[in-house]
């Protein structure tokens, strides 16, 4: 391992060819773009192997690329965000429905209109239900870290199921970070070739893709929604083998701090995350009774982590990236689902950074010193939004 | 004796889908993959625990058969496995020339070594007979139906030979139910090129076009016969063959066979639609020397 700075998107691309992947495909898409880019350049290079680089002609077409690849056989690879996502959305669960373990890396964007190539959840949030493992991180080593883990659940025969890894655009993907760069023998101890229970050969002729008339359509969703709830095991057992395997221990599907006798919880997803995590040390420091919970997992939902985790708060503050028009943020809706019956904390919800607005400390910290003064009730909130008159109304 | 395609399909009698279909795997012996998107060849024979396929099989969605094709191939060539077989599309002419152009030309673009055959019946049959890109002017649509006003589809049957070349890949033809020989003679022909291979077959429909179902071959004869589908095949961009027509009929003959078409015979701009359809036979004869 190698100590170098680099910036994400490159953090990525050499965490995916350690997995020597046999086929990647993508299409260029801000921020994401980089990612494939250096591929790209390492595809040119020669440095991938037998692995076949495509550029499709549109996300839509790499997802499907990915689904004939995965199905014949291939460990797959690709890299999207905003439009991106959403126009590979039709693919991406069909890819899910025949249960093939692609691998993607989303670069966090927003979506559009108004058109804007910044950073928010909205992207990913929209693939919520779609059966696919959605894993936010914070910072690019642990992006670096996640690849070759992320094939290693999606690939485990009681997972098969398509795996997200999700890093925020540009405030990650562009950013230069110090990281510990994983080397060839390390990756190949830890991850073994893909080795899928069925594949599209000549030797033994499948069909994949059928149609399920109503007597039998819901068992195919009933154990999708099993092979989910299996994940969470396996993602716990992958998680614990990666931090002996590289002594960096990233946590589980949630990760905690100072959560022992906090009366106030705050919880966030993604590259906010450390941000957070700063607030909440200035605020024990100023003895208030304040703990941060991480959501690393959002699909599966780390139900069972935060009802452990929260059982003795009476505050949850929840920093969303996204919002459910019509609702709140989703992030709350999960928490609050996970806790009914469990708990009687009160959950506010703060939506924030929406299409890569600044998120300054005094707004974090503003939010989390009202909620723990009672300055504001129960309920989803946006923040950091300025004085303005509506057009439409 | 070991089935590629097997009997027991959905397929409705008369049906020129599994002619072509079972004539193409023959072809090949069944060495190949064969990537479906939806439409009626995929509804017929990819019920879950009921495939006809004695072939490897994928279905994924409507628009995205060549690129599905696309993976396969990429997947083949990546773990060494490109001697198992061919990859080949079935698609119907919607998924073809409308929902799925995209990926098509993406798909030809790289030249993926995929043969690519288009199962041209002519509009949305799975689903009851709505237009397509590849429905002939003046036919009886749900979607373009005739009216008082309007004689029924009003525009082109788009010339996907045309957008095959025009992406510079090294195997494009037509066939027919019709000639079942040729289609295997061309299907062999056609793999023998490395890159992508368009064979586009014309299958009549039963129940879309309204014929009676032991008239698809005859009816199919009569659309090469009369030039409306003329024959051709080109490698590496040039015209090498045609089918030739012995004696050229007139289009009336090819139309009053079927429902789609019967109402040119009384609508008041039928006459007009007849004789522009008359009109692209004859070109077609011209252009390819048809006679």
């Amino acid at each position: 391992m190698v100590r170098k700075v680099v910036r994400g998107f490159y953090s990525v691309a050499h965490s995916v060819k350690l997995c020597r992947p046999d086929v990647i495909c993508a299409y260029p898409i801000t921020p994401q773009t980089e990612i494939v880019e250096n591929l790209a350049q390492m595809y040119a290079n020669g440095e991938l192997g037998n692995c076949r680089y495509i550029t499709a002609e549109s996300e839509f077409g790499a997802a499907s690329i990915l689904v004939g690849a995965s199905a014949t056989g291939a460990r797959t690879f690709t890299a999207t965000c905003s439009q991106g996502l959403i126009l590979m959305s039709e693919v991406l669960w069909n890819a899910a429905g025949m249960r093939l373990p692609i691998v993607m890396v989303i670069a966090n964007r927003s979506l559009s209109a108004p058109l804007s190539i910044w950073n928010d959840h909205q992207d990913s949030m929209a693939m919520r239900d779609a059966c696919i493992i959605q894993v936010y991180v914070e910072n690019n080593q642990e992006v670096h870290d996640l690849i070759p883990q992320a094939y290693k659940i999606a690939e485990n025969r009681d997972v098969m199921l398509p795996m997200m890894v999700c890093m925020d655009g540009y405030k990650l993907t562009h950013a230069y970070e110090p990281v510990d760069l994983l080397d060839q023998e390390t990756v190949d101890a830890f991850l073994p070739p893909y080795d899928p229970p069925i594949k599209l050969t000549t030797k033994d002729p499948l069909t994949f893709g059928c149609y399920a008339p109503p007597h039998c359509y819901m068992e195919f969703r009933v154990v999708m929604q099993r092979a989910m709830e299996r994940a969470k095991g396996v993602m716990a057992k992958v998680f614990e083998e990666w931090a002996k395997h590289v002594g960096r221990d990233w946590g589980g599907l949630i990760a905690q701090d100072h959560m022992d006798d906090a009366e106030v919880a705050v919880v966030a997803m993604g590259s906010v995350v450390g941000l957070v995590r700063e607030v909440v040390e200035e605020l024990r420091n100023e003895g208030k009774k304040v703990g941060l919970v991480k959501i690393r997992s959002f699909r599966p939902f780390p139900t069972e982590d935060v009802r452990k985790a929260m059982e003795n708060v009476d505050k949850i503050v929840v920093f969303e990236r996204a919002i459910s028009f019509g609702h709140e943020g989703p992030v709350a809706t999960d928490l609050k689902a996970a806790l009914y019956g469990y708990s009687d904390a009160k959950v506010y919800s703060f939506v924030v950074g929406l299409g890569g607005r600044d998120i300054p400390r005094s707004l974090i910290k503003g939010c989390v010193e009202k909620v723990i003064e009672g300055r504001v009730e129960p309920g989803c909130y946006f923040e950091g939004v300025k004085e303005f008159e509506e057009v439409i109304v | 004796m070991k089935y590629f395609f097997s009997s027991g399909h959905g397929a409705c009698p008369g049906c020129a889908l599994p002619i072509a279909v079972k004539n193409v795997l023959y072809a090949l012996e069944g060495k190949c993959f064969v990537v479906n998107p939806t439409g009626c060849l995929e509804i017929i024979s990819s019920q879950y625990d009921r495939s006809a396929w004695g072939v490897p099989y994928i279905h994924s969605v409507f628009e995205n058969a060549a690129a599905v094709a696309a993976g396969v191939e990429a997947a083949l060539k990546a773990l060494g496995r490109e001697d198992e077989g061919h990859v080949v599309v079935f698609a119907g002419d919607g998924a073809t020339a409308d929902i799925g152009i995209g990926c098509l030309s993406g798909m030809f673009d790289r030249n993926h070594d995929v043969l690519y055959i288009c199962l041209d019946n002519e509009a949305y049959q799975n689903t009851g007979n709505q237009q397509s890109g590849l429905t002939p002017p003046g036919s009886n649509t749900t979607t373009t139906p005739a009216g008082k006003v309007l004689p029924g589809k009003v525009g082109k049957k788009k010339d996907m030979v045309a957008f095959a070349l025009a992406h510079k890949i090294p195997y494009v033809a037509t066939a027919s139910v019709a000639f079942p020989q040729d289609i295997r003679r061309k299907v062999k022909r056609a793999v023998e090129f490395e890159g992508s291979k368009y064979i586009q077959i014309h299958c009549p429909c039963v129940t879309g076009w309204g014929i009676n179902s032991n008239d698809t071959i005859k009816v199919a004869k009569l659309a090469v016969e009369t030039a409306l589908y003329p024959i051709v095949e080109y490698e590496n961009g040039e015209l090498v063959r045609v089918r030739k027509i012995k004696e050229k009929k007139p289009v009336e003959e090819y139309l009053k066979l079927q429902r789609r078409f019967r109402h040119l015979f009384k609508h008041p701009k039928g006459k007009e639609i007849i004789e522009e359809l008359q009109r692209i036979a004859d070109e077609n004869a011209k252009r390819f020397g048809l006679i």
